[in-house]
């Protein structure tokens, strides 16, 4: 018998087609173009703020048109995929084994969400919303 | 026992007069609770014995029967036919060259388990007379998944970083690398590192998950090479961002953990 194996080539832009775990990856890396763009936007805010008063104005204003709001509803949507399916897979990257059980995975991702809500609560008491 | 006519697709090439592969329909007559496998030993006995696969165990050990079915990497033996309905579609692991039908080549693999030394490499030397190497239970926990792994090479048909760059390492070898790499007997990680701690080694994965998704022997590689990551990140940063700082790399002799090749 001669070896003349057949070799199948993977198409390198649909293949995340081919299973829905697929999808679910590309949904969780796409997501964080959102969370990109909002740190472009934080560092533009950071720029008019330094340019005066009526320029930090001028970009509050800017934030509150129709645009921004669908923008803000869309990143912050991605933001939530995104930082879920992260901490989701914090329980695979950091097992925690205490003598001979590992500590159940489910409190390894939902410790990082009690810390995402307390974290969140913080800043939004020290930006003066309660 | 209750019979079930089952339509089989299964993929077929051969090497001496194909140039491409075509898929070819086979019914045939089941028992309800059998398994593809089980039907593929019917196709061959009863209806075409041309076709060509691996089997070994039929019991989910040996790891040789592994197959996409219906696009789902999975033990032939472990696939139920009552889970199936309609065409059930069988074709040989993604991601490999076939060899012949269903058979396929896995000298990749083979090469790149070799380059990860996944065997004991003593930790200390000691002679017989000083007794055996000690482990608690809580020791053996921490590595005792990882050496469930039976080769079977799901992992790599599931791993679309697997199909896309053929250099990538792979999650079967790279768990294997961390399952001795846990072992307290062991002393070889820094040895390791050369193949683990590179681009073709878990800095090629991304993460996605499958390997621990379609794993027969519930091992679980997206855990291991995270961690190797992890470890591999903090070696780094000790021997570059440190001053004074020195991983026993820069130390430890690379010919000292030996070598099977």
């Amino acid at each position: 018998m001669s070896r003349n194996p057949l070799v199948r080539v993977v198409p390198p832009t649909s293949w995340y087609f081919r299973h829905p775990r697929y999808l679910r990856y590309m949904a969780r890396e796409i997501t964080c173009i959102f969370i990109a763009a909002y740190c472009v936007l934080l560092v533009v805010g950071l720029h008019r703020l330094a340019n005066g008063p009526e320029a930090w104005e001028g970009f509050l204003l800017a934030l509150r048109s129709a645009d921004s709001i669908v923008f803000h509803l869309l990143a912050m949507a991605a933001a939530f995929y995104h930082a879920a399916t992260w901490f989701n897979a914090t329980q695979k990257a950091m097992p925690l084994q205490i003598g001979e059980d590992f500590v159940p995975g489910n409190l390894i991702s939902g410790a990082h969400y009690v810390a995402w809500a307390v974290l969140s609560f913080a800043v939004l008491y020290l930006a003066g919303v309660f | 026992m209750k019979e079930r006519l089952v339509l089989l697709e299964v993929l077929r090439y051969n090497p001496d007069t194909d140039s491409e592969a075509h898929f070819q329909r086979y019914e045939v007559v089941c028992q309800e609770e059998w398994v593809v496998l089980d039907a593929l030993n019917k196709v061959k006995a009863d209806i075409d014995p041309t076709l060509n696969y691996r089997w070994s165990c039929h019991m989910a050990v040996c790891g040789s029967c592994g197959m996409m079915i219906n696009g789902e990497p999975k033990l032939s033996c472990h696939a139920f036919l009552r889970e199936y309905e309609g065409v059930i579609r069988v074709e040989p692991l993604a991601h490999f060259p076939i060899e012949r039908d269903l058979v396929t080549a896995p000298d990749d693999f083979m090469e790149k388990l070799k380059r990860v030394k996944p065997y004991l490499i003593p930790k200390e030397q000691k002679p017989i007379s000083e007794g055996e190497y000690k482990q608690t239970p809580a020791q053996l926990m921490k590595f005792r998944q990882y050496s469930m792994c039976i080769n079977c090479m799901l992992c790599y048909a599931a791993c679309p970083e697997y199909g896309l760059t053929r250099d990538f390492i792979g999650p079967a070898a790279l768990t294997l690398a961390h399952r001795y790499n846990q072992d307290s007997r062991d002393g070889g990680r820094l040895a390791r590192q050369e193949v683990v701690a590179t681009h073709e080694g878990v800095w090629e994965c991304t993460f996605v998950g499958a390997c621990s998704e379609v794993c027969p022997a519930h091992v679980d590689p997206a855990s291991a090479l995270q961690q190797m990551k992890i470890t591999s990140s903090i070696d780094w940063i000790v021997e570059h961002l440190i001053p004074g700082g020195r991983t026993e790399k820069s130390s430890a002799s690379r010919d000292d953990a030996g070598d099977i090749a």
